[in-house]
């Protein structure tokens, strides 16, 4: 019970929220208004899925808003050119799995410390993309790529249906697979991992990967919403990602957390802005109260642990 | 002597978690004397070291200083004393050029105050050149030798007006002739009065320059002596010194084919140098030395961590070649590492994901956990080594050492092994959980098991071993019958008598 308390407190958090919007602000519930926020969160949800794997064996990627946009420009590309909606899917997975899979390698292979690489690729693919594109949009997409080819009405039933997929097997993944339990054991002791016969160069490199491939296909899903691609999308995503998924528990330094811990995470830090303005607070403080939500969850998690391991050394000092 | 000394501690006692490390140990030093504390791996001598400079506290005894008793002695206040350490590694700011390292012991630690910079040089030429240096001060540490970098440790310890300077193992990395130029330093110091504290493993380093000696045993002082008239094996006796007294549960199985051979395995970068060994099927080999005699090296080439460059890997008469720890695995071989809290266990997961982490395939179908299997073998090794947990799913975190160490060695029994190589196997464990641990190792090789037991504990090695492997400057010094194995014999082997 103890393990799950940090989504037990970030439910209840979300709870307390819905409660006050219910009695205050019921239209907050209305299918458009959901539905609009699901549609405006689809993209951090699942990237955070993937970010969640990165973070878990022990690494972390701050290039995910440079790629975002990097494989959103791609996919208005192909998808101008006239290239099946399947075949940008696959596309562009695959575009987001190389950059993913580089991270990787420059990370497990030179043993670079993640945060450099990947500040050093965010820089380098966001600026290789204002040189390519010189800052022009992608425009007039196709309509038949366009909502997936289905009605607006149709494709938020469709996208829900394909995250609540990936984060079902992937939360399956982690818990049932051998694949799962190693990225858990390289993150929670590389050392230990690699001294068990755990190869963690490579499943590290598979953690960044399939991140790479998952903001490939977050990119695509949120490229279908618009009729154009800005250049500069994805500015900023890399924090919201990060941030919902520390809010849901998993440790920043790896080896704990669940994924249904990072989709409580997205849904509190998504929810909460909007709901600050059908509440009648001003729409400047929503950043302020997200970055206290990520301080008090932090914090929350380091104060019984210190209290556990003083407990822990009372023991061993009276045994 | 009626002076009063430099240094003295009477009767000090220090536990760590239950483990008595020194009781009742006294030693003094008095100015212009080299005195030399000797002992095995583990007598007692980096925690007497670690009291007197204040790094932990004595449980009882006292420390005074040139007659005056110290109530709680810290790193800060033994500095004040003028007691330095000088330790086998410098402990210097690499990325500091040698007058700032030096500067950063001599200067006051005022916040804002100009540096006068020509006047750090000029200090720092001065120390170094008192301790017959030839050292620009306005190199980089980094870019310094070993021996140049102990020579500015030396340099800062005589500046922040050291008149105890304690030497821990000072000569480990240095050849020939860098010895012979530390002597000299240290025959000057003496000179300016300053009073040594030189600790070594080399016996005839500690007969040419100590005054007196003070030999440690299992925490405690065996005596002290004056260097004239000592001999060597008069010391190495005094080391020992011990009969047997624990009582392990060895016995003799019959011995199958050779196991785990090695043909001259050499690894460059780990230091492993031209090792040849065999282990048959039931024999238990130890493997001795003293620490960086290259005991743990061999057995993470063998394990495939650092591999090797040359020779040959040989396991039940086939050859494996061994890239990775998993290949390792595959080949049979398992290896319990020596830092059990680092490497051993991986702390945070339950006690059944720690036992199938190296064998994940066989709890697993198809990339599939069988979670219930886990937990059954879990609770099987749970129950035939009696490890005290709560459930198998608890935490490894949660339990206490020497069920942390079973937790692990289950780990490397769940892969069926051929070889097992123990790296410091009952290190830090309780002494109920050692016994169980010596009868399990046994039980291990009656059932046709190779079992390598690295070990610093010589009583431990000569209880277990059929024959003893001496390791010495990374290869194999000499191999040892049972009945051959004493641990003179050893420890002579072990210091290259």
């Amino acid at each position: 019970m103890h393990q799950h308390r940090r989504e037990i407190w970030v439910a209840a958090a979300i709870g307390v929220l819905f409660a006050a919007l219910a009695i205050a602000r019921p239209e907050y519930f209305s299918r458009g208004n959901l539905i609009d926020l699901f549609l405006a969160n689809l993209a951090v949800l699942i990237i955070a899925a993937g970010m969640t794997l990165v973070i878990l064996a022990g690494e972390i990627d701050i290039s995910v808003g440079s790629a975002f946009a990097v494989c959103a420009v791609a996919a208005g590309v192909l998808a101008k050119a006239g290239v099946p909606t399947l075949m940008v899917f696959a596309g562009v997975c695959a575009l987001g799995a190389l950059v993913g899979a580089l991270n990787g390698s420059l990370v497990s292979y030179l043993r670079l410390p993640s945060i450099v690489v990947t500040l050093a690729m965010m820089i380098v693919l966001r600026d290789a993309l204002r040189w390519i594109t010189q800052g022009a949009w992608v425009q007039d997409l196709p309509s038949d790529f366009q909502w997936m080819g289905l009605s607006q009405s149709a494709y938020p039933f469709a996208a829900g249906l394909l995250a609540a997929a990936i984060v079902a097997v992937l939360a399956w993944s982690l818990r049932y697979t051998a694949a799962g339990r190693l990225v858990y054991a390289t993150g929670s002791s590389r050392d230990a991992a690699r001294l068990a016969g755990v190869n963690t160069s490579l499943v590290t490199l598979c953690a960044f990967a399939s991140l790479g491939a998952l903001t490939g296909l977050a990119a695509v899903m949120n490229a279908m919403r618009f009729n154009q691609v800005p250049a500069n999308t994805g500015l900023g995503l890399e924090l919201k990602v990060i941030a919902a998924v520390v809010v849901g528990g998993t440790a920043i330094t790896g080896g704990r957390g669940t994924l249904a811990g990072t989709v409580l995470g997205v849904v509190l830090l998504g929810a909460i802005g909007p709901a600050l303005t059908f509440l009648g607070v001003s729409a400047y403080w929503e950043r302020a109260i997200q970055g206290a939500i990520i301080l008090v969850a932090v914090a929350a998690d380091a104060l019984p642990r210190h209290s556990q391991r003083y407990a822990a050394q009372l023991r061993q000092a009276r045994a | 002597m009626t002076q009063i000394p430099l240094l003295s501690a009477s009767r000090i006692t220090k536990s760590y978690a239950g483990v008595r490390a020194l009781s009742g140990v006294s030693f003094d030093l008095y100015e212009a004397e080299v005195h030399a504390l000797v002992g095995e791996n583990g007598a007692g001598k980096s925690t007497l070291i670690k009291v007197m400079t204040g790094a932990v506290a004595a449980d009882s005894g006292t420390l005074s200083v040139a007659g005056q008793p110290v109530a709680a002695m810290s790193p800060a206040t033994s500095r004040a004393l003028g007691i330095a350490a000088i330790y086998q590694q410098p402990a210097l700011f690499p990325h500091l050029t040698v007058a700032e390292n030096i500067a950063f012991s001599l200067e006051a630690r005022v916040p804002w105050r100009r540096i006068d910079w020509s006047r750090r040089r000029r200090e720092a030429r001065d120390l170094l050149a008192r301790v017959g240096a030839d050292i620009d001060a306005d190199r980089l540490v980094a870019s310094l030798s070993m021996p140049e970098q102990q020579l500015v440790e030396i340099a800062k310890a005589i500046g922040s007006a050291a008149r105890v300077l304690i030497m821990d193992e000072p000569t480990a990395s240095l050849s020939g002739p860098e010895v012979e130029r530390l002597f000299e330093v240290v025959a000057r110091l003496k000179s300016e009065k300053v009073g040594i504290i030189y600790i070594s493993h080399r016996l005839e380093e500690i007969l040419s320059i100590a005054d007196r000696v003070t030999v440690l045993r299992d925490g405690t002082t065996v005596g002290t002596q004056a260097r004239d008239g000592l001999q060597r094996s008069t010391l190495i006796n005094l080391m020992i010194g011990r009969e047997l007294s624990a009582i392990f549960p060895k016995r003799t199985v019959a011995l199958g084919e050779v196991a785990l051979e090695l043909r001259r395995v050499t690894c460059r970068s780990a230091g492993v140098q031209n090792v040849s060994l065999e282990i048959r099927s039931g024999e238990i080999v130890g493997l001795a030395g003293l620490v960086g005699s290259g005991r743990t090296e061999l057995a993470q080439t063998v394990f495939g961590l650092t591999p090797a460059d040359s020779g040959e890997v040989l396991v039940h008469g086939s050859p494996v070649e061994v890239r990775s720890p998993s290949g390792a695995i595959d080949a049979g071989i398992g290896y319990l590492p020596e830092d059990r809290k680092q490497h051993g266990v991986v702390p945070e997961m339950a006690v059944d994901q720690n036992v199938s982490l190296a064998n994940l395939g066989f709890v697993s179908r198809a990339g599939l956990l069988d979670r219930a299997r886990e937990r059954r073998q879990a609770q099987g090794y749970v129950d035939q080594l009696r490890i005290k947990t709560a459930s198998v799913g608890s935490e490894v975190e949660s339990l206490s050492g020497g069920n942390q160490q079973k937790v692990a060695l289950a780990r490397w029994l769940a892969i069926g092994p051929k070889v097992l190589i123990l790296d410091e196997p009952t290190q830090g464990v309780d002494v109920g959980s050692k016994s169980e641990i010596h009868a399990l190792m046994q039980q291990l090789a009656e059932r046709g098991l190779a079992v390598l037991m690295i070990s610093s504990e010589l009583p431990e090695i000569l209880g277990m071993s059929d024959r003893v492997a001496v390791m010495r400057g990374g290869t194999i010094a000499g191999v040892l019958s049972r009945e051959d194995a004493t641990q003179e014999r050893v420890l002579a082997m072990a210091l290259g008598h």
